[in-house]
C-alpha cells in the first residue's frame, strides 16, 4: 500500500517533469538558441583541450587569410596569433563576463527588489531612489569610469557591469512583489502567521522568477556586447583574449584583412543572438497560462 | 462567559493619494462561540476590509479586537503568533488563494511547521484526516493547484484553514466565485464542518440569499457602518432599515410568479460621507433630520438593532 | 417566422469541443435566457451569432439564420453591417468593455456614424437623446465625460446606449449584471427590459443566476457540458424542470424567498463537477445524475421536442 503510493506520486511528479521537458523541445525558438549557445558553452569549456597552447602566441606568418593554410583554418592577425585559437579561448572570456555580471546583477537586483516591493512604504521610496540614481547615469559611461578606476581586469569589468545592469532587475522584481503581495496565497501566508522572510522566500520569489530567468538571458547578452565595447576601446584585460579585443586589433587591417574583424563580431552576434533566443522560448515556456496545456 | 470575538469601534483607513478612505467607520459586533455570524453589504462597504482587520492583515486606525477576551489589537508578529492559530480565512478566490507552485501537502504542512506542531509521522497523519476530511481523494496531497477544478481548490482553502485546528474562521465569500451546483457542496460542507468541530464563523457575502440560509445572526454593513443587525429569522421577517429593505426587494427571486416591486432605492453606493446619514442620498424615506443628524445604532427590538431614525 | 435560428451548431477549439449541436431559435421580441455553469458553452453560442470567436475557434458544423439568412456564410463586410446595427452585444466588464480615454459620448456616436450617414451635431443630439433613454441624469451634461467618471451601473448603461444606438433586431447580453451589486442589477434589468419592449428587440441573455432567469426572461435553454438539455417556457420551466440538471440546479440554489436555513435543511448538491465525464460516451451528466440508468452512458441523449419544451433526457420523458 505505501509502496504504491510512493510509485504514484513518483510517476506524477515524472510525467509533471515530462510535461515542461516537452513544452521545452516543441518550442523551436528555444531550441534553436538553446543549441548556438551550447556550442558556445563546449567550446569554452574544451578550449584548453582543442589549443593547449597560449593564443597569444606567434605561431604563423601574419595575416593569412582563411584558408591559406590548412593549420590555422581561421588565418592569423598581424602578430602571427592564430584567429580561431583566439575565438575559442574568446568565447570562455566573453561567456564568464556575462555569467558573473548577470549573476552580480540578479543578486543586487533580487534583493533591492523583493525588499522594496514588500516592505513597501520608506523603506521602497529609499530604495528606488537608489535605483533611479543608477538608471539616470549613462551604463555604459558607469562601467568606463569603474573599470577607470580600478585597473582592467576580467573581475573587474564583470563587477561593473553587474553594478551597472541590477536597477533593471530591481525594477522588475519590484513589480512583481508588488503585485504578488497582494495576492490571496500571500494573504493566507500572512495570517497563518508565516514570517517575512519565509513569505518571500518560499510563497512569492518563486512566483517572481520567470520574469527574471527571461531577464538574466538578456542580460548575459548585453553583459557580453558591454564587454565587447569595452575591450574595443582598449579597456581590456591584457592578458585576456576577447572577442571585442580582436575586433579593436584588427580595426587597423579593416580594409586589407576585414576577416579579423568580421569573424569576432559575427561570433558575438551569433552568441547574443542564442542568448535572446533562449530569453524568447524561455518567455513562452514558463508562462503560467501554458502550464496546463 | 466572554464572547469568542469581540469588536468594539473599529476604524480601518486607506491612504488614498492625499485622500483618506475610510473603509470601516467605527464598527462593533461580537461573534460567540458556535456561532455563525453573517456578513452582508454591496461591494465596496467595506466588509472584506473588516474581515481582514479582524485577522489583523491590515492595520486598524482605531478601536479594539478581542480574542477569547484577550486584546490582540497591538500584538507583534511573535505574539499574534498563538492567536493566529486561533482563527483563520477562507478567501473568495479558489484560484488565487493558493500558490501554484506548491503542492497540496506543503501548502499544509508548512503551516503545522510554522507553528511547530507535531513530529513529521504526526504531520502526515494530520494532513490525511483533513483531506479526507474536506472531501478530497487521498492522493489529493502530492498534486499541485492547477489540477483540481475550482470546487476542490476551494476544499484545499478550507483544508488550509482548518489545519491549525482554529476556533473561528472568516469566510470572505467563500463561494461567490463558484458554481451554482459547487456553491451548494461548499455551504453543505461548511455548515457540517461547524458541527463537528464547533466552529464559529464569521460569514462575509454579498449574496444576500447565501446568508439568509448560513448565518444565526446578521450584520448589515452600508458604507463602512453597520446599519442593521439582527438574528436571522428577526431580520427576514422584519427588515427595519430602508437599505436592509431594498437589498431584499432587489434580489430576484427563482420563482417567476413572485413578481418583483422594483427596490425602493436610487442611484448606487457613493463614497460621498457628508453630514447626516450615510444612505440619506438613496433613501426613499429620507426627510431634513436624515441630511443633518446621523443615526447611531440603536435597539428597535429583542436582539435587533437598526441606525435608523425611523426604524 | 423566427428571428434567430441556431441549427446544429458545432464550435472546436483545439484539444476541445466547446458546443456540441446546439439549436434554438428566439422570435422577434422575446427574450431567451441562456443558462448554465461556467464553461458550459453559452458565451461560446453567443459570440458565434456575433461570429466574434477567439482566432483559434473553429465552427465545424451548424448554421445560424438571421431573418433567413445564415449569418456564417457571410462575408467579413456584410457581417460588419450586421454587428451594432441588427445585432448588439452587452459584455459582462462595463470597466473593460469601454475605451477609458474616449468619452461615452464620442463612443456612442462612433457607432451611429459607423452605420449611418448622419452629421456630427445630429449625432450628438441622438446620443443625448440615448442616454436619456438609459436614464442616465443630467444626460446633456454626462455626454463628455469619461468612463472613469461613472459607477459600475452608470457604465453598463452606456454600454445598452451603444448597443442600441441603431435600433438592433437581437440585442445579446452576455453576464449585463454578474459585476454589478444586486440593487444596480434590477435596476439594469429593468431598463433593458423596458427597451426590449419600447424598441421591440429580442434579447438573448445569457446568465447562470436562475433567479435573474425567473424575473426577467420569456424562454429559458439550459446548456450543461456544450449540449442544450433542456428548452422550455419560463413558468413551466420552475413550475416543473425536468432535465435532472435544471432539476439538480433549482435544488442547489438557495433562495431568498423561500424559508430554509442550515438549521433546519440541508441543501441538495449535484454532487461531483462537470469534469466528472471527462472522457466518456453517452450523456455528460451521467456520472454527476441521480436517475442514470445504464443506458445513458451508452449514447447521448438526442433534444427531443414535446410541444413547447425539448428535454435531452430520455428517463425523464
Amino acid at each position: 500500500m505505501q509502496a504504491d503510493k510512493l510509485v504514484d506520486v513518483g510517476s506524477r511528479a515524472a510525467s509533471r517533469k515530462g510535461r515542461r521537458l516537452r513544452a521545452f523541445l516543441r518550442n523551436p525558438t528555444f531550441l534553436a538558441g538553446l543549441s548556438i549557445l551550447s556550442f558556445f558553452v563546449a567550446i569554452a569549456l574544451l578550449a584548453g583541450w582543442l589549443f593547449p597552447t597560449d593564443p597569444q602566441d606567434m605561431v604563423a606568418q601574419p595575416l593569412l587569410w582563411p584558408g591559406d593554410d590548412p593549420a590555422y583554418l581561421l588565418g592569423s592577425d598581424s602578430l602571427g596569433r592564430d584567429v580561431l585559437a583566439q575565438l575559442v579561448y574568446g568565447t570562455r572570456a566573453s561567456l564568464m563576463v556575462g555569467v558573473a555580471s548577470a549573476a552580480i546583477g540578479l543578486a543586487i537586483g533580487m534583493v533591492v527588489g523583493s525588499a522594496a516591493g514588500y516592505f513597501g512604504g520608506w523603506i521602497d521610496t529609499l530604495l528606488m531612489r537608489l535605483v533611479e540614481l543608477f538608471q539616470t547615469t549613462p551604463t555604459f559611461l558607469l562601467v568606463i569610469v569603474i573599470v577607470a578606476i580600478r585597473e582592467p581586469s576580467l573581475s573587474t569589468i564583470a563587477l561593473a557591469i553587474g553594478l551597472a545592469s541590477w536597477p533593471t532587475v530591481a525594477r522588475l522584481v519590484r513589480a512583481q512583489f508588488r503585485s504578488l503581495r497582494e495576492s490571496d496565497f500571500v494573504m493566507a501566508a500572512r495570517s497563518l502567521g508565516y514570517s517575512s522572510t519565509r513569505i518571500i522566500v518560499q510563497e512569492i520569489l518563486p512566483n517572481a522568477l520567470p520574469p527574471v530567468i527571461v531577464a538574466a538571458s538578456v542580460m548575459i547578452a548585453n553583459a557580453i556586447l558591454t564587454e565587447a565595447g569595452l575591450s574595443f576601446l582598449n579597456m581590456r584585460d591584457p592578458n585576456v583574449i576577447s572577442w571585442g579585443g580582436m575586433i579593436g586589433d584588427g580595426r587597423d587591417q579593416l580594409r586589407s584583412a576585414w576577416f579579423l574583424t568580421a569573424l569576432p563580431g559575427a561570433a558575438i552576434a551569433a552568441a547574443v543572438l542564442s542568448l535572446n533566443l533562449v530569453g524568447d522560448g524561455l518567455n513562452e515556456i514558463l508562462n503560467p497560462r501554458s502550464d496546463d496545456a | 462567559m466572554t464572547a469568542l470575538l469581540s469588536v468594539r469601534d473599529v476604524h480601518t483607513r486607506y491612504g488614498v493619494g492625499k485622500q483618506v478612505l475610510r473603509a470601516v467607520d467605527g464598527v462593533s459586533f461580537d461573534v460567540e462561540r458556535g456561532e455563525t455570524v453573517g456578513l452582508v453589504g454591496e461591494s465596496g462597504c467595506g466588509k472584506s476590509t473588516l474581515g481582514k482587520t479582524i485577522l489583523r492583515l491590515v492595520p486598524s486606525a482605531e478601536g479594539e479586537i478581542r480574542l477569547d477576551g484577550a486584546d490582540i489589537t497591538h500584538l507583534g508578529a511573535r505574539a499574534m503568533a498563538p492567536h493566529r492559530r486561533r482563527m483563520q480565512m477562507i478567501f473568495q478566490d479558489p484560484f488565487g488563494s493558493l500558490n501554484p507552485r506548491q503542492t497540496i501537502r506543503t501548502v499544509l504542512d508548512t503551516a503545522l511547521k510554522v507553528h511547530g506542531q507535531g513530529d513529521r509521522g504526526e504531520r502526515a497523519r494530520r494532513l490525511q484526516e483533513i483531506v479526507a476530511r474536506v472531501g478530497l481523494p487521498a492522493d489529493a496531497l502530492d498534486r499541485y493547484p492547477h489540477e483540481f477544478s475550482g470546487g476542490q481548490r476551494q476544499r484545499i482553502g478550507i483544508a488550509r484553514a482548518l489545519v491549525l485546528q482554529p476556533a473561528l474562521i472568516v469566510c470572505d465569500e467563500p463561494v461567490s466565485a463558484l458554481d451554482v451546483s459547487i456553491q451548494a457542496q461548499i455551504l453543505n460542507l461548511l455548515v457540517d464542518l461547524k458541527r463537528d468541530l464547533g466552529l464559529s464563523y464569521l460569514f462575509i457575502s454579498h449574496d444576500l440569499s447565501v446568508v439568509r440560509y448560513f448565518a444565526d445572526r446578521v450584520l448589515v454593513m452600508y458604507l463602512g457602518r453597520i446599519v442593521e443587525s439582527a438574528s436571522h429569522a428577526t431580520l427576514w421577517r422584519d427588515p427595519r432599515h430602508p437599505y436592509t429593505k431594498a437589498l431584499f426587494a432587489a434580489v430576484p427571486s427563482a420563482d417567476p410568479t413572485h413578481k418583483r416591486a422594483a427596490p425602493p432605492i436610487k442611484g448606487e453606493l457613493t463614497t460621498d460621507l457628508s453630514a447626516g446619514c450615510r444612505f440619506n442620498a438613496r433613501c426613499p424615506a429620507a426627510t431634513e433630520r436624515c441630511r443633518v443628524e446621523e443615526p447611531l445604532l440603536r435597539p428597535v427590538g429583542e436582539g435587533h438593532h437598526a441606525a435608523c431614525h425611523f426604524a | 417566422m423566427s428571428l434567430l435560428a441556431v441549427e446544429g451548431l458545432t464550435v472546436a477549439f483545439p484539444g476541445n469541443i466547446a458546443v456540441r449541436e446546439a439549436s434554438f431559435a428566439i422570435a422577434p421580441g422575446e427574450t431567451l435566457a441562456l443558462v448554465g455553469e461556467s464553461g458550459c458553452g453559452k458565451s461560446v453560442t453567443a459570440f458565434s451569432v456575433m461570429r466574434l470567436l477567439a482566432p483559434n475557434a473553429r465552427v465545424t458544423a451548424g448554421r445560424i439564420l438571421f431573418d433567413g439568412i445564415d449569418l456564417l456564410a457571410m462575408t467579413p463586410a456584410a457581417m460588419r453591417e450586421i454587428r451594432g446595427k441588427q445585432i448588439s452585444l452587452i459584455q459582462q466588464e462595463p470597466m473593460t468593455s469601454l475605451n477609458p480615454v474616449l468619452s461615452i459620448g464620442a463612443q456612442i456616436a462612433e457607432v451611429i456614424r459607423r452605420h449611418e450617414r448622419v452629421t456630427r451635431k445630429a449625432a450628438r443630439a441622438r446620443v443625448v437623446e440615448l442616454l436619456e433613454l438609459v436614464r442616465i441624469p443630467d444626460a446633456a451634461r454626462r455626454i463628455d465625460d469619461y468612463p472613469h467618471n461613472l459607477s459600475g451601473g452608470m457604465r453598463q448603461r452606456v454600454m445598452i446606449a451603444m448597443a442600441v444606438a441603431c435600433g438592433p433586431k437581437l440585442l445579446i447580453a452576455d453576464e449585463p449584471t454578474t459585476a454589478l451589486d444586486v440593487t444596480t442589477q434590477s435596476q439594469v434589468l429593468d431598463l433593458l427590459d423596458d427597451l426590449r419592449r419600447r424598441l421591440g428587440m429580442a434579447v438573448l441573455l445569457i446568465t447562470h443566476d436562475l433567479g435573474v432567469v425567473a424575473q426577467w426572461a420569456d424562454r429559458i435553454c439550459v446548456m450543461y457540458a456544450g449540449r442544450i438539455v433542456e428548452q422550455a417556457a419560463i413558468g413551466a420551466f420552475f413550475t416543473r424542470p425536468m432535465h435532472p440538471y435544471s432539476r439538480g440546479l433549482l435544488g442547489a440554489r438557495v433562495d431568498v424567498g423561500a424559508d430554509e436555513h442550515y438549521s433546519l435543511n440541508r441543501l441538495s448538491e449535484i454532487p461531483g463537477s462537470v469534469g466528472s465525464a471527462a472522457g466518456e460516451a453517452g450523456c455528460a451528466f451521467a456520472p454527476r445524475c441521480p436517475l442514470v440508468v445504464p443506458g445513458c452512458r451508452l449514447a447521448v441523449p438526442p433534444l427531443i421536442a414535446q410541444g413547447e419544451r425539448a428535454v435531452a433526457c430520455p428517463v425523464v420523458i
